[in-house]
């Protein structure tokens, strides 16, 4: 009997650093199984085990990644039972988010998203009205559905390592009755720079930038980064949506994040507030970022930025 | 023509972004004081609007039904739906309400589009935001989805409803999709689908005539021991307001501030 499980949705050939966070946190509360999608690697059967999973569980059937969260909320909800868990440990994407919803009504169990810490009773802390309250909540119900916020917990494997038991689950025949099929999927192109909602530093632009991203990328590339985006300068078309940072995009919390040429109205406020240091570069001193900054700088973020990027690469060599 | 359709879209009342919102009362519930239609749920609004209006709107038997749950205010959620155009409201309020999770919401919800179907014809398509802004969870598309054992499809960017099927593009992840569904479904939609309208002088005086409908759970036969704080199945034990941050340092650029930007993040351990 397992105490957690994980929930790994087709990682291809190397686990992300958000699934050993999630195993880590498993490991904190007990025995750990994973439910697994996808192909399971020899390397990534072996990571499974360096950071404690006991057992992985896969799904009878191998066409789940062919439709919408219905059906993958159903494998997980039969992998759970099998297992015995009752703590399920799933990533906060948007897809995790749904299949962590649909399987709290599956298995009558209290689902809790954007969690990020849990304590060993199932305690879990939430950021909440962006970022402007922290709270504490816990299911009331025998099994616990969480999912959890990258960047949260250092990943650790566990002391000793040991390969884990695979193990077959029965995906309910009915599970793909009711479900959207996915017609077509084209990967989106890939920058090469980490991932906005993981990234330890965060480089972002607004009105500011007026058109021209070209200074934040090469900063963003000398400091390892991701490149955000305010809302006016996605509605612009100066870069794309995905990079959108705030309310209606993606909410970030990394180590530091550079806000250059944004005012910073509430609703891009919301999305980074949690961040550890926040430095501003604005023209008008009277930009509400420069309240809320770590390190401000009034000034032209076209002279700031180059000159900035080019003494990090002398320092680094 | 299209087949006509009706259509659920779901709006929310909730506090304003632009100011301080907070956290009250013994089940640490949010204030909605000071509240308006989520921003979001304007998106699903001319979502809803555009398909119905490409079907010949309300005069060739289209239905767009606005329906929010929650307290007394909640209902200018709706007033303000009717205003943007939706052509009629459904108000789901009850004092047993209060407190709700999101499964408990998507519970009395999914019996409220149960009893919307039961009026009439049924219902084709519900459509959502993608998030509330107060919430966030983006749980209550596919926790009804799963309640009214139809498809979801969720973090719509565009949209298509022909031959009672829906097909629509998704960017929710690392991969950009084409979904498809057959009617009915439960569709969230993105604030990349549309621009949506702004009610103008006419639609405000319009609104003023159009029916909203008021069920309590009486009305849609949910037992009250299986909402509200009794009937969620998670507690928000304790909240806190997070300490304002404070503004640090500013500096005026002399020609050298991007070599003390470097100074101080060294400084911070950050490069």
């Amino acid at each position: 009997m397992a105490n957690a499980i994980v929930f790994i949705d087709n990682p291809g050939a190397a686990l992300k650093k958000s699934s050993l966070e999630l195993l880590t946190i498993a490991r904190s509360l007990g025995e750990t199984a994973v439910a697994f999608t996808g192909e399971l690697h020899d390397d990534v059967a072996a990571t499974l085990g360096a950071y404690g999973a006991t057992t992985v569980y896969q799904p009878s059937v191998d066409d789940l990644d062919n439709y919408l969260v219905g059906p993958k909320a159903a494998y997980l909800a039969a992998a759970v039972a099998a297992s015995g868990a009752t703590t399920v440990l799933l990533d906060n994407s948007p897809e995790g988010k749904e299949i962590a919803g649909r399987l709290g009504i599956k298995l009558n169990a209290g689902v809790i998203t954007d969690v990020v810490g849990v304590e060993a009773d199932g305690t879990a802390h939430k950021s909440v009205l962006a970022g402007s309250y922290n709270t504490t909540a816990k299911a009331t119900t025998p099994v616990t559905v969480l999912s959890v916020k990258a960047n949260n917990v250092e990943p650790a494997p566990a002391g000793t390592a040991a390969a884990p038991s695979t193990s077959t689950v029965d995906v309910p025949a009915d599970a793909i009755a009711n479900s959207a099929r996915i017609a077509a999927r084209t990967e989106k192109p890939v920058s090469g720079r980490p991932d906005l909602s993981e990234a330890r530093i965060v480089v972002a632009g607004g009105r500011g930038v007026d058109g021209d991203f070209g200074p934040l990328e090469e900063l963003a590339d000398a400091l390892g980064a991701a490149v955000g985006a305010s809302r006016a300068a996605t509605d612009a078309g100066w870069i794309g949506h995905d990079a959108q940072v705030g309310q209606t995009g993606v909410t970030v919390s990394p180590q530091l994040y550079i806000s250059a040429g944004i005012s910073g109205a509430i609703q891009q406020k919301a999305g980074m507030q949690t961040s550890k240091v926040i430095v501003a570069i604005n023209k008008d001193a009277e930009s509400p970022v420069f309240e809320i900054a770590d390190y401000g700088i009034i000034g032209d973020l076209f002279k700031v930025l180059p000159q900035a990027t080019a003494e990090i690469k002398k320092r680094k060599g | 023509m299209e087949e006509t359709l009706k259509i659920v879209v779901l709006v929310k009342h909730v506090p304003d972004a632009q100011f301080d919102r907070h956290i009250t009362g013994p089940g640490n519930t949010t204030d909605r004081e000071e509240s308006i239609l989520s921003e979001l749920d304007e998106y699903a609004l001319e979502a809803a609007l555009q398909l119905a209006e490409e079907r010949g709107g309300p005069k060739a038997g289209n239905e767009v039904i606005a329906l929010s749950m929650g307290p007394s205010g909640a209902v200018n959620a709706v007033k303000k739906s009717l205003q943007i155009g939706a052509y009629s409201g459904v108000h789901l309020s009850d004092d047993a309400l209060a407190g709700s999770d999101a499964a408990a919401t998507s519970l009395a919800l999914a019996a409220a589009i149960r009893h919307i179907s039961a009026d009439g014809r049924p219902v084709d398509l519900v459509l959502t935001g993608m998030a509330s802004t107060d919430g966030e969870t983006s749980l209550i598309p596919a926790q009804l989805a799963e309640r009214l054992s139809v498809p979801q499809v969720t973090f719509a960017s565009s949209l298509e409803v022909t031959g009672g099927q829906v097909r629509a593009r998704r960017d929710a992840g690392a991969f950009s999709e084409t979904v498809e569904a057959q009617l009915p479904a439960v569709v969230s939609v993105t604030d990349q689908i549309n621009e949506p309208r702004y009610p103008n002088f006419k639609g405000i005086l319009a609104a003023k005539k159009k029916k909203i409908a008021s069920l309590s759970l009486a009305d849609i036969g949910v037992d009250a021991s299986h909402v509200g704080l009794a009937g969620s199945w998670t507690v928000v034990e304790s909240a806190e307001a997070r300490p304002p941050r404070t503004a640090g340092t500013i500096i005026t650029d002399d020609g050298d501030a991007g070599i003390k930007l470097v100074d101080f993040l060294a400084a911070q351990k950050l490069l």
